[in-house]
């Protein structure tokens, strides 16, 4: 009787493991295309991923209303990473079970780095919309709509020195982010070359990201005329208030992490007048794309202003319409078929979007644009010379 | 049947939980073979071995020593980056993926041993929770540590930089093995579910045979009254240090596991901070403190449980962290406890079969 019991019992339990384990059965019909999203919705970064969340299905719905690519509807899934590596591999594989054709993430570098050997055996077609690590270039399989680290970096020393701003640089960084510290090197190197002297480098990490209060004494005592801030813009906002209240008024420029510091609630915008920042986008902006998407943007998330991440993951989903067009890709293609004939099409495309005109790819899956910038005048960005 | 119920409680139990793993990895490599298992079931395969593994590395420093550990984590990160270190370096030199992952471990699990014994030789000295709050900081130091850490090879040998990636001065095709906050990326994806099966068993029957041994007994006796221990002539330091130790080596195990199964290892507060201290630590407490088996349950469900909330979408940690309140509440209140007693699902079987058995019983007697 008791043997009985404990085949019974290990039955129950075997029947219910098989039928938690198994593939739901949700395979993609061949008639839609299916186009994943990964990036954090929970979490630190969490502004990030949503943003793109938003963006993305902004795009997806507009691209459908419009009767879809070639006439194919497209299904948007996005699944969160909280930006960490392995549960990016965990959403990948989720949305591969849901029946995933191309993916349009993920949202952070680190993460991109784990999910692109996942693409690479897969022969997935991968476009991210805003992890600029160099490292995602790697395998060559990984295409970006932003610019890599190392060009913010390079772009920024060559304006300051072209333009002749400042020669006595500042920098203040966050050393333990990729994003943060992969500018950071590219930018001293450059700085170098352009013959801009660096009075002073100060790191802090993610664990010490409140006080700047010495690194900004450090680079006010070293006569710094202009501060670099290759950073987010939440610890943007702090090191303008803790500057001014050590009466430390230097030039501030920073790069894409910048934009959405307007944004922030409690922050005193008069503190960011003057800041300059290298970004492809702007929700001021008055070319007519940009104002039409902020429009969209604001009618569809109750009356949020789009920040750089959105706009990026809205030109991701047009890039891939183009390059599945040009391409001519079918939705009843195998995911290794459309991978190949994207990877193809992306090479050939020149698109413009809101975050660039005339967008073009290497093989390497860099894009090639041209970098803008802004200065915050008035509380408003405008195009500066 | 009979043979199994001779055997002593605690031999017995542990054929239960070695079975539970074999016939786990015998219906998975099934359901791989016959191609009906999901991409994110496989994908986590892995996950819950090395999730497994330091549940139950743990629970010896919790459970069996009866001292607190905040820093298992860190331990683990180490385990994780001179393992991943050791497979870069080596990818070339030594081609066979066994016996370089082999090495990998040991080194893994040696580098984690040797920082898990310089804490456990200051900090087991004394008593109260002074391991927690240094495991703690310790965990925190690895990771910025090896946040600021630059590691290149070249044709000179190893270069050795704190600042960055440029003060490497590495001569030309040099190599950027450990890149600060970018890790190291490209270690060959080594770890299988079925190495990881065997390391988790393989720890597993280590651990059972330290608690059941001499030193175990000597570990407990600690635990339990530290006062009587001493006076018997156990040596204190050493055995806690013994625990400690070899607990450290364990999460080092399950780091290198982590890092062969992931392709850019980081050191964020995500994967290696304190979070995933604590993290462990649920595994441990909802698992039963003590009890190795139930960590290793736990960790599984707790790993699997936020992966299959996905469709709840935005309210999916809310759910999670609902879900594992009840689970905490279900598990170890005093008055659930009771309730599960009176109700348990083994007597309502047993009663049922009792049943039938006395109406066979009466209908036979009535036949004859």
């Amino acid at each position: 009787m008791k043997k009985m019991k404990k085949v019974l019992s290990l039955l129950v339990v075997s029947s219910m493991v098989v039928a938690s384990f198994a593939a739901c059965g949700t395979k993609n019909s061949s008639d839609t295309f299916t186009i994943g999203g990964i990036g954090p919705v929970t979490g630190d970064a969490a502004v990030y991923g949503q943003s793109v969340k938003n963006g993305a299905e902004l795009a997806v719905k507009e691209i459908n209303d419009a009767g879809g690519i070639n006439g194919t509807q497209i299904t948007f899934k996005f699944e969160d990473d909280m930006a960490d590596g392995e549960k990016a591999v965990n959403a990948y594989n989720t949305l591969k079970d849901a029946g995933m054709q191309m993916l349009m993430g993920t949202v952070t570098s680190g993460a991109c780095a784990s999910v692109m050997e996942e693409t690479n055996v897969d022969g997935m077609f991968q476009l991210t919309p805003s992890a600029s690590s160099t490292d995602v270039l790697k395998n060559g399989n990984v295409y970006q709509v932003c610019f890599t680290d190392p060009n913010q970096g390079i772009a920024s020393a060559q304006y300051i020195a072209s333009k002749g701003i400042a020669s006595k640089v500042a920098i203040i960084y966050d050393s333990s982010d990729i994003y943060s510290s992969g500018i950071e090197t590219a930018f001293k190197q450059e700085a170098a070359n352009q013959g801009l002297e660096i009075v002073a480098e100060e790191a802090f990490t993610a664990d010490s990201n409140s006080d700047f209060s010495v690194q900004l004494q450090k680079a006010k005592d070293a006569g710094a005329e202009l501060v670099f801030l290759p950073i987010y813009y939440s610890q943007a906002t702090l090191i303008l208030s803790q500057a001014a209240a050590i009466d430390f008024k230097p030039i501030f420029l920073g790069c894409d992490g910048l934009d959405g510091i307007l944004t922030v609630e409690n922050f005193d915008k008069s503190l960011a007048e003057g800041v300059v920042l290298l970004t492809p986008f702007a929700a001021e902006s008055t070319d007519e794309k940009t104002v039409n998407f902020v429009k969209a943007y604001q009618a569809a998330y109750s009356n949020e202003t789009p920040n750089q991440f959105a706009a990026d993951a809205y030109d991701a989903i047009y890039i891939i319409k183009a390059a599945a067009e040009k391409g001519s890709v079918k939705a009843d293609m195998s995911i290794e078929d459309i991978g190949t004939a994207m990877k193809d099409a992306i090479q050939q495309i020149s698109y413009d979007g809101l975050t660039g005109t005339q967008m073009t790819w290497a093989a390497t899956g860099e894009v090639n644009k041209q970098p803008r910038v802004f200065k915050i005048e008035g509380g408003k960005y405008v195009t500066a010379e | 049947m009979t043979k199994i119920k001779e055997l002593n409680k605690s031999t017995r139990n542990n054929i239960i939980t070695l079975g539970i793993i074999l016939v786990f990895y015998v219906l998975c490599q099934i359901l791989i073979a016959a191609g009906v298992m999901s991409n994110l079931m496989q994908g986590l395969l892995v996950p819950l071995c090395y999730y497994s593994i330091l549940a139950v590395s743990l629970n010896l420093t919790v459970g069996i020593l009866g001292e607190l550990s905040l820093g298992h984590a860190g331990f683990m990160c180490i385990g994780a980056f001179t393992g991943a270190f050791f497979t870069r370096c080596t990818e070339d030199s030594i081609p066979n993926v066994f016996i370089r992952y082999t090495i990998a471990v040991l080194i893994g699990a040696i580098f984690a041993a040797l920082f898990g014994g310089l804490i456990g030789v200051v900090v087991l000295r004394l008593r109260g929770d002074y391991l927690a709050i240094v495991t703690l900081a310790f965990g925190e130091i690895v990771k910025n540590i090896i946040n600021a850490l630059y590691i290149g090879i070249d044709e000179k040998g190893f270069h050795i930089s704190l600042q960055d990636a440029s003060n490497l001065k590495m001569a030309e095709g040099g190599d950027i093995i450990v890149n600060g906050a970018k890790g190291i990326t490209g270690t060959s994806r080594d770890t299988t579910f079925t190495i990881a099966i065997l390391l988790l068993i393989l720890v597993y029957v280590i651990i059972v045979n330290l608690i059941n041994s001499r030193s175990g007994r000597a570990i407990m006796a600690i635990r339990d009254n530290r006062i009587a221990a001493e006076s018997v002539g156990i040596d204190i330091t050493r055995f806690k240090l013994l625990a400690f130790t070899i607990s450290a080596a364990m999460a080092g195990v399950a780091g290198v596991l982590y890092s062969h199964n992931i392709s850019s290892l980081v050191a964020t507060p995500k994967n290696f901070g304190y979070n995933m201290s604590i993290m462990i630590l649920v595994f441990v407490v909802l698992g039963g403190v003590g009890n190795i088996r139930g960590s290793i349950i736990a960790a599984v469900i707790l790993t699997l449980l936020p992966e299959y909330l996905r469709f709840l979408a935005d309210y999916r940690m809310l759910i999670y962290a609902i879900v594992l309140i009840v689970m905490m509440i279900f598990n170890w209140n005093p008055a659930c406890i009771t309730w599960r007693k009176n109700h348990s699902f083994k007597d309502i079987l047993q009663s049922v079969f009792k049943n039938k058995k006395e109406e066979a019983k009466a209908s036979g007697k009535e036949e004859a």
